[in-house]
């Protein structure tokens, strides 16, 4: 268990759901499920999901922490929010399932790999480089994510749609050159990291 | 006529040269038409999407939000904050309302703000762009400045997720939607009445990461739009407009289907009835040709 994993925990005593309530985006509405499955049953991608959110929400009253932390299943969330709508108890479900992949991977307990861990984190990265995405180096860098043979191939799978893009003017090669960026990057990056320097503090984490 | 003024947040896709690089063409022509005035807000930031999450926690992603509703609210004061993203109006929207309800989190968002010399007092409202059509202009209004309906077009009006849940448009039903067959009457055109992928997920952002379960979702609102008599499917969402035009090739070459049904924004279909070009409408930028709307763009 690495550090933060272990400062994570100690105040809790093994209370999973206490520490879901303080710790995970909207975690203090779990208690209020009444796991009726309509959640499970309105998720586009619900069969990929080894724990629907019904599950997951019994498990971590159950205080299954280990099994709700490393499930992959958070991360088959597409954000359709059909949960959230259909919840007849009004639980923001589609946020507590961003919280907990969120929380998950913040301890490092998230499947190592898990795809749109992956992407999420790039997609991230790409955007506080500059204030903006840049597509093309995403694209690419989601292609190359499993090293550069598995990329060249990813790359040569889909130069069909890539040059059907820039035929279009829907992908521009010159982005690779820096292309659209916010003009006070350098202050975006600042505050995204006192906004990060400050959500630490809060989570008793030293910085 | 006096415009109406709206502070605009364009978003990452819809910039030159990005994947919805023809819907500000089109939107463009609507605008000048309906006498909306979109300035842009200055220096805007990327909205984190939806899949900002991962390893944005929830602070990073307040702050970049309040960081363009700041610049809205001191730029271009007193107008609201207009998005034609889903994804940007979503983030947008949840962010300003989360701050509006913690003055904890305004402090703290605030404070990091403090970085970039902004402060946000919270008086901006953020909206989606269909909202400013059928509420500030409404249907009556936008059919005024039609003069080529788009009669003998069957369309397959496709909402998706973000424009349509959590918020919605007012007065909307969240499982049927009906705003967009009403745009699509308003054009002269017909709506597919039978499509029952209306509001089917895309797969949205794990269309990259989880190719195979989104594409099963693509081809399902691909093929209802057919079973249902669409020649063309027309959206709202830039993300859907992407994932279901592109992946129709990719889905074709590994399941021996023989899809090829054009994705339009509903701006394309607005700007060809106000008479504008196939350019105008951005029509050059589909990669699945909507050529019964081009010959009509054209006569």
């Amino acid at each position: 268990m690495n550090d933060f994993n272990k400062q994570a925990v100690a105040p809790y005593h093994n209370n999973f759901l206490r520490e879901v309530e303080e710790r995970v985006e909207d975690g203090e509405w779990v208690k209020m499920c009444m796991q009726c499955g309509v959640c499970a049953g309105s998720c586009p991608l619900g069969n990929a999901w080894q724990h629907t959110p019904q599950k997951l929400f019994m498990m971590i009253r159950a205080g299954k922490r280990d099994e709700v932390l490393t499930s992959d299943s958070m991360w088959m969330c597409t954000s359709c929010y059909n949960c959230i709508v259909r919840c007849p108890r009004k639980l923001p479900i589609t946020h507590i399932m961003h919280g907990l992949a969120h929380y998950a991977h913040r301890l490092n307990l998230a499947p190592k790999g898990q795809p749109t861990r992956e992407i999420a984190k790039l997609f991230w990265n790409n955007l506080a480089k500059t204030g903006r995405v840049n597509e093309l180096k995403f694209s690419l860098a989601m292609y190359f994510k499993d090293g550069f043979v598995q990329g060249i191939k990813n790359a040569l799978a889909m130069q069909g749609v890539g040059l059907g893009l820039m035929k279009a003017k829907r992908l521009n090669p010159l982005e690779i050159l820096g292309g659209h960026q916010c003009k006070d990057k350098a202050g975006f990056r600042k505050m995204i990291a006192k906004a990060r320097e400050i959500e630490e503090r809060k989570l008793g984490k030293a910085s | 006529m006096t415009k109406k003024n709206y502070a605009f947040y364009p978003g990452c896709s819809s910039q030159k040269g990005a994947s919805a690089s023809n819907f500000p063409t089109s939107i463009g022509v609507v605008c000048e038409k309906l006498g909306i005035q979109l300035n842009e807000i200055p220096d805007w930031n990327c909205c984190g999407a939806s899949i900002g999450y991962g390893e944005g926690g929830l602070l990073p992603r307040l702050a970049i939000s309040a960081r363009n509703l700041a610049l809205a609210e001191q730029n271009l004061p007193g107008q609201d904050l207009v998005s034609g993203c889903p994804a940007c109006w979503l983030s947008t929207r949840e962010s300003a309302e989360k701050l509006h309800e913690s003055p904890t989190l305004m402090a703290e968002t605030n404070e990091a703000l403090k970085e970039v010399d902004l402060n946000f007092k919270g008086t901006v409202k953020a909206r989606h762009i269909v909202e400013v059509l059928v509420e500030d202009i409404g249907f009556a209004g936008m059919k005024a400045p039609v003069v080529k309906p788009l009669q003998g077009l069957k369309i397959a009006g496709y909402v998706g997720c973000q424009t349509n849940r959590p918020f919605g448009i007012a007065g909307e039903s969240f499982e049927n939607p009906q705003y967009l067959d009403k745009m699509i009457e308003t054009v002269g055109a017909e709506p597919a009445s039978g499509y029952d992928q209306k509001v089917t997920c895309c797969g949205g952002a794990l269309a990259f990461s989880e190719p195979e379960k989104s594409q099963k979702q693509i081809r399902d609102i691909v093929e209802s739009a057919y079973d249902n008599g669409a020649e063309m499917i027309v959206t709202p969402c830039q993300l859907c407009q992407a994932n279901v035009e592109i992946y129709q090739s990719e889905i074709n070459k590994k399941q021996g289907t023989k899809l090829a049904m054009p994705v339009v924004y509903y701006s394309q279909l607005l700007t060809v009835a106000y008479g504008g070009s196939a350019k105008d409408a951005g029509l050059n930028g589909q990669l699945i040709r909507a050529e019964k709307l081009e010959r009509l763009a054209g006569k």
